[in-house]
């Protein structure tokens, strides 16, 4: 048998089995499942879009932002311009967002990169405040107060009559489920993206350039060029996040948009418990962070308090998070995408 | 508009955000630690001396005297027990570790306290002013400037004069050459967390007393905070009290022509100087 890198394992294979009925079964879903599960699986599957995005920033990419509301609120707002302002259909206005968030991560990459290693989180953060002091000026979307969507917008959304007809549904229900699909799709074209990305060349770039920028360099990677790329691709998507959750949510304000609780600090806090740097980390991260919130929503800030403790002792007792625990004891990989030799035999006592 | 009164009234605001600035700028220096709690600390060190003066019905100035060593504790316990496991080459344990910190310290904050706005009482001078003829400066801007002044000049004395600062900056050029020497790099950074706490308690004595306060503003002071340092450049103290003034005197400008962008112009001015001078005005670090 020839030698050949491979990334492929058997749990992997299965994985990509499993998830196949998984997506098939989350398709199906609506047809059983009350309004208020598929409210609660859009918060999941928007929350585990951006924990994955994120954890491309910074589990693999080295870039730890601290602004990463400043794309989910510019292409929140980037949809509520295209309905209000231009009359678009909501859905359709989504891929505004992510235009939106683009063309904000070009200069907002040009200022942050300017700033070495840790400094680098607290500039990405001031960009996002200047873009939210910004938006709060922007009079025709509700200024400092924000907006709606205009009714005779949501009402007239494309594919919710269908879906309607369909389940035989509320005008509002029908909408979740919209909103829902269009998450999942999201969700899972994140991930598979990220994964084909970490199992290519530009993947094996990206993790040299973390672990030794330096090193990268001498053999012929441009760590600039990968550090704007992932940057640019993670804000983009990120935006794009943004417009599907105000579509869905048809209220926005600059503080509910640009916020660095619910956009950022959620965000990582699922990274880091689940386990930074894997992409099973963020699934089981938005598992266990929900189960959370759905046990502590009564106690308001202790919540918030507990999540804060909860990271802070899982970056000191367990740095790679629960996923990293399971994964020394049993080496499972689920999305495996270490390259590994295969088709040589060792022989006892030879090396 | 007085352009006189606008430029005295910025630098003395600026004063206050070099107070912010000099303890985060401190621990960078030493140890290449980032503190994303250290705007929440602020605010804890806030409520601290609010709570010493309201039971013990001290003067606020005494009352942050008393609050002092206990945050110097604080910062010391913080840094031996949590900060000093996370420190190393990767930058990411520590950043994400100082963030929860950050949201925990908030929200405790408003467990306790809840989220009503406060002042420290500081009495007739809360309203006293200073006629210098061409304008009229209030005592309490004053006093905060020159404390910060003070406040540098103790630490530049502290750094460059004392065994204690020769351990630091030893620490700070090279942990493992300075460990050599008998030098416990550990116990060297939590001294010198330590005494960052004891600036952000003078810096939370001025900013209590000036204006209202609650939970939730600990993340702007950061902000403000990191723009002065990085404004002055790393590893320099009195760039950081030059980037204060330039925040300060930036958002004096920006409130003036329209109260709605006093926050936005001092970001402007950072960005600007992050533009044309990326490594700040006055640097002195290389990294």
């Amino acid at each position: 048998m020839q030698p050949t890198v491979t990334t492929r394992t058997r749990a992997g294979t299965l994985t990509g089995l499993f998830a196949l009925l998984l997506i098939a079964a989350g398709l199906a879903l609506p047809a059983f499942a009350s309004r208020s599960l598929i409210q609660d699986l859009f918060f999941i599957l928007t929350m585990l879009t951006l924990a994955q995005l994120w954890n491309l920033l910074a589990g693999y990419g080295g870039l730890v932002s601290v602004g990463q509301q400043a794309f989910v609120g510019i292409g929140a707002y980037a949809m509520f311009a295209g309905v209000i302002l231009w009359g678009m259909d909501p859905v359709l206005a989504i891929p505004l967002g992510g235009l939106a968030a683009l063309a904000l991560a070009i200069p907002t990459a040009f200022f942050a990169f300017r700033l070495a290693g840790a400094y680098f989180a607290i500039g990405t953060w001031v960009i996002a405040e200047v873009t939210r002091l910004l938006v709060a000026q922007w009079k025709t979307l509700g200024g400092g107060t924000g907006t709606s969507l205009p009714r005779e917008a949501t009402s007239n959304i494309i594919g919710v009559e269908t879906i309607r007809a369909l389940f035989d549904v509320r005008e509002a229900a029908a909408r979740d489920i919209l909103a829902y699909w269009l998450a999942l799709a999201l969700a899972v074209l994140t991930i598979a993206a990220i994964y084909a990305l970490l199992r290519n060349r530009l993947g094996l770039a990206l993790a040299a350039v973390r672990d030794n920028a330096e090193a990268a360099n001498s053999v012929g990677i441009d760590a600039g060029r990968i550090r704007w790329a992932v940057f640019l691709i993670a804000a983009a998507m990120t935006g794009l996040v943004g417009a599907l959750i105000y579509v869905q949510t048809a209220r926005i304000s600059p503080d509910a948009a640009f916020s660095v609780t619910d956009w950022t600090a959620y965000v990582i806090f699922i990274v880091v418990i689940g386990g930074i740097g894997r992409i099973e980390g963020p699934i089981l991260g938005v598992l266990v962070f929900y189960a959370l919130q759905t046990l502590l929503a009564d106690y308001g800030a202790w919540y918030l308090l507990t999540l804060g403790l909860i990271a802070i002792a899982v970056m000191l007792f367990a740095p790679r998070g629960l996923w990293g625990l399971i994964s020394d004891r049993t080496g499972l990989q689920l999305f495996p995408v270490q390259r590994r030799l295969t088709g040589i035999s060792f022989k006892g006592g030879q090396t | 508009m007085n352009w006189l009164d606008i430029l005295v009234q910025g630098v003395l605001l600026g004063g206050l955000y070099a107070l912010f600035a000099a303890g985060l700028s401190l621990v960078f220096g030493i140890m290449r630690l980032v503190n994303l709690a250290h705007g929440d600390l602020i605010i804890f060190a806030a409520f601290a001396i609010l709570l010493v003066v309201s039971t013990l019905g001290l003067n606020p100035f005494f009352a942050a005297l008393l609050t002092a060593p206990l945050m110097f504790a604080l910062g010391w316990a913080l840094q031996r027990v949590v900060l000093n496991r996370v420190l190393g080459k990767d930058i990411l344990p520590p950043l994400l570790v100082t963030f929860g910190l950050s949201v925990a310290l908030q929200n405790g904050l408003l467990e306790a306290f809840s989220a009503d706005t406060r002042r420290i009482p500081a009495g007739p001078l809360e309203s006293a002013s200073l006629n210098l003829g061409l304008v009229t400066v209030g005592w309490m801007p004053l006093l905060t400037f020159l404390s910060a002044v003070l406040v540098i000049l103790a630490l530049n004395r502290i750094f460059y004069a004392t065994a204690l600062g020769r351990a630091f900056r030893a620490t700070s050029d090279d942990p493992v050459t300075a460990s050599l020497m008998g030098i416990d790099p550990k116990g060297i950074f939590a001294i010198a967390t330590g005494l960052a706490m004891v600036v952000v308690t003078v810096a939370a004595l001025y900013l209590g007393m000036r204006a209202n306060f609650d939970p939730s503003i600990g993340p702007a002071r950061l902000i403000y905070a990191f723009e002065a340092v990085i404004i002055g450049g790393l590893g320099s103290l009195w760039g950081t009290l030059a980037g204060g003034i330039i925040i300060g005197v930036a958002q004096t400008l920006g409130a003036a022509i329209n109260p709605e962008w006093q926050i936005l112009s001092g970001h402007l001015a950072f960005l600007l100087v992050l533009l044309v001078r990326p490594r700040g005005l006055f640097p002195r670090a290389v990294d």
